[in-house]
């Protein structure tokens, strides 16, 4: 193990670690505690001036309740919701079937195929914007859910692909062979013997894509225009003028749109992190 | 009759052909999304990119005038070139600064994965509300970061984001934030990983601190460096929220980047220019071609020895 175990060190040098780390830590969040502080003030503490100082009273349910209540917010939500779940259905439904083709087949072109969904998945967005908004508008699906969900769908199924291909090559292949010998159709094996054991991987790119679509901006605001089908980070934007200057409930506004897929990591922490960190150790 | 011996037969093709065709028709529908989508559309834009064109009407076509006026000293591109720059040069500092937080935290003392979560939380967190969270802060006389740094006698003028000097570093400390945080996992997971064996190794050969880490395990962390420079790189190639949400470009136009300058064009409320925009993001396509060329040279030397 490297750095030693601070175990192993005297106990100053424990001690010392143990009040490091809470410190540290709050000094990396200082910018999210600061916002989370800003939401729960009341009005007139920006009015008077009092940014940092302790709070005038304890808003938290009057200034989230308008947020709820008061605003676009929970359209906006639900919005993300509807766009973000169909995505990753569609995806991981695409490239599981992709990664399968190209982790199990050896076949002309094979590499050449997989390594067109790697890049894809690289390019800049804005080397598509033009054309894809295009394609959006003339299938007259501009500012709608469908549009989005589509799109989503196809650019994130080079990553997905990537992904699932990989973790398709590291089952154990005679597993294949012998159900191929047992004259088990290819489309079964799919079915019946890799989708099982693929489960790890389909849940771990679940939560990714659920986080990265959740937190996509950019086709958000080429694809879309108002509350019928923006998301929630296009619609924070809007939000924001609503409420102009009022940061308590701005800061509120913006912590509500981060939540889903903060859950998301904190319950699913494990296959986050796990699909993040594919290929980081070999 | 006809219809089950047509269906018999070709339900033999199909179970004689089974192992090479299965794997096209699992293709099938991936690769025509992919391709409407993403490949398609690359070069569509480079048609587009010679054309001069408002997204409505006929496109005109105009050969390399739009790149001839991008190249010939158009300031706005000037800008967003070097501010590409910066981002490139500044955000691969997440790289080393996401090992020292991965050493740190690489303990096992009670309530580590906490913190060690605590530390990650910025990477899940949307861009639109890191930057909202990072221009509050930067809030002119009572953002924090105004606050702490009056202590020691520094005052910007206009604060970080509303001063032409400060405001595109302050956009990449903001956009650095989440991308430490991701190269911090990579190197906990790689670090998860070194040999434990090898290092008692080089203990006994009396290596330690910096010589172990730069002769012992740096070396086995390589994988993990390999993602964390592609995802590094890329993620500053596409800076667009950060910037949009925080300066929409200003003041006087100075944290523009090509992504940024490629949408204002294209989608300006002075009319859309598509065309010239299309250009825009052809130079910035190459830009990362480089990169994304070098990226899979990479991954097929992988693939070659995994064989």
């Amino acid at each position: 193990m490297f750095p030693a175990p601070i175990q192993k060190r005297s106990n100053a040098a424990q001690i010392t670690y143990q009040a490091a780390l809470p410190i540290a830590m709050i000094v990396w969040l200082l910018p999210l505690i600061a916002v989370a502080t800003f939401s729960i003030r009341p009005e007139s503490d920006f009015a008077a001036g009092n940014y940092w100082g302790a709070p005038g009273s304890f808003e938290f349910f009057a200034n989230y309740g308008r947020v709820f209540f008061d605003s676009d917010m929970p359209r906006y939500l639900l919005n993300s919701v509807l766009i973000t779940v169909p995505t990753v259905i569609g995806a991981v439904a695409l490239s599981s079937m992709t990664g399968f083709a190209l982790g199990v087949y050896k076949f002309k072109g094979n590499l050449l195929i997989f390594f067109m969904f790697i890049a894809g998945n690289f390019v800049p967005f804005q080397i598509l914007m033009v054309p894809v908004r295009d394609l959006t508008v003339n299938l007259n699906l501009y500012d709608t859910k469908i549009g989005l969900i589509l799109f989503h769908i196809a650019f994130q199924t080079g990553f997905c692909t990537l992904f699932m291909r990989n973790f398709i090559r590291q089952l154990p292949y005679p597993l294949i062979e012998a159900a191929r010998v047992e004259g088990v159709a290819e489309w079964r094996i799919f079915w019946f013997v890799v989708l099982p054991l693929m489960k790890p991987a389909l849940a771990a790119l679940s939560v990714l894509i659920f986080t990265f679509i959740w937190n996509d901006y950019f086709w958000a605001v080429v694809l879309t225009q108002g509350p019928d089908a923006q998301p929630v980070t296009a619609g924070i934007t809007s939000f924001n003028s609503q409420f102009r200057a009022a940061y308590h409930l701005m800061s509120a506004g913006s912590i509500v749109a981060a939540i889903p897929p903060v859950l998301m990591f904190f319950a699913m922490q494990k296959h986050f992190i796990a699909g993040l960190t594919l290929g980081a150790v070999k | 009759m006809r219809s089950e011996a047509a269906t018999l037969e070709r339900k033999s093709w199909y179970k004689r052909h089974e192992i090479a065709a299965t794997p096209w028709l699992f293709l099938v529908p991936g690769i025509l999304f992919f391709s409407i989508y993403v490949i398609i559309p690359i070069f569509q834009s480079f048609w587009i990119s010679l054309h001069e064109w408002d997204g409505l009407g006929e496109k005109v076509w105009v050969g390399t005038a739009n790149y001839e006026r991008l190249l010939g000293g158009d300031r706005k591109f000037e800008v967003s070139f070097w501010n590409n720059v910066r981002w490139l040069i500044l955000y691969l500092l997440a790289i080393p600064a996401g090992l020292f937080i991965a050493l740190f935290l690489n303990q096992t003392v009670r309530g580590i994965r906490f913190y060690k979560s605590m530390f990650f939380f910025p990477f899940v967190l949307s861009q639109v509300v890191v930057g909202l969270v990072f221009s509050w802060f930067y809030l002119p006389n009572d953002g924090l970061f105004d606050v702490i740094t009056g202590w020691f006698g520094i005052d910007i003028k206009g604060g970080v984001l509303g001063n032409p000097n400060t405001a595109t570093y302050g956009i990449i400390a903001a956009g650095l934030w989440p991308q430490v945080a991701y190269c911090m996992i990579l190197y906990l997971t790689g670090l998860n990983a070194v040999d434990p064996e090898q290092v008692e190794a080089a203990r006994l050969d009396g290596a330690k601190g910096w010589k172990m880490l730069w002769y012992v395990i740096l070396p086995q962390l390589k994988p993990a460096t390999f993602i964390a420079f592609v995802v590094t790189i890329i993620g500053a190639l596409r800076s667009f929220d950060f910037i949009a949400v925080m300066t929409n470009g200003g003041p006087f136009g100075s944290t523009r980047v090509l992504s940024f300058y490629m949408f204002e064009e294209s989608l300006s409320e002075f009319g859309f220019r598509m065309g010239y925009g299309a250009a825009i993001a052809v130079v910035l396509f190459l830009l990362m071609l480089g990169f994304i060329l070098y990226f899979l040279y990479s991954m097929w030397r992988d693939e070659r020895e995994a064989r």
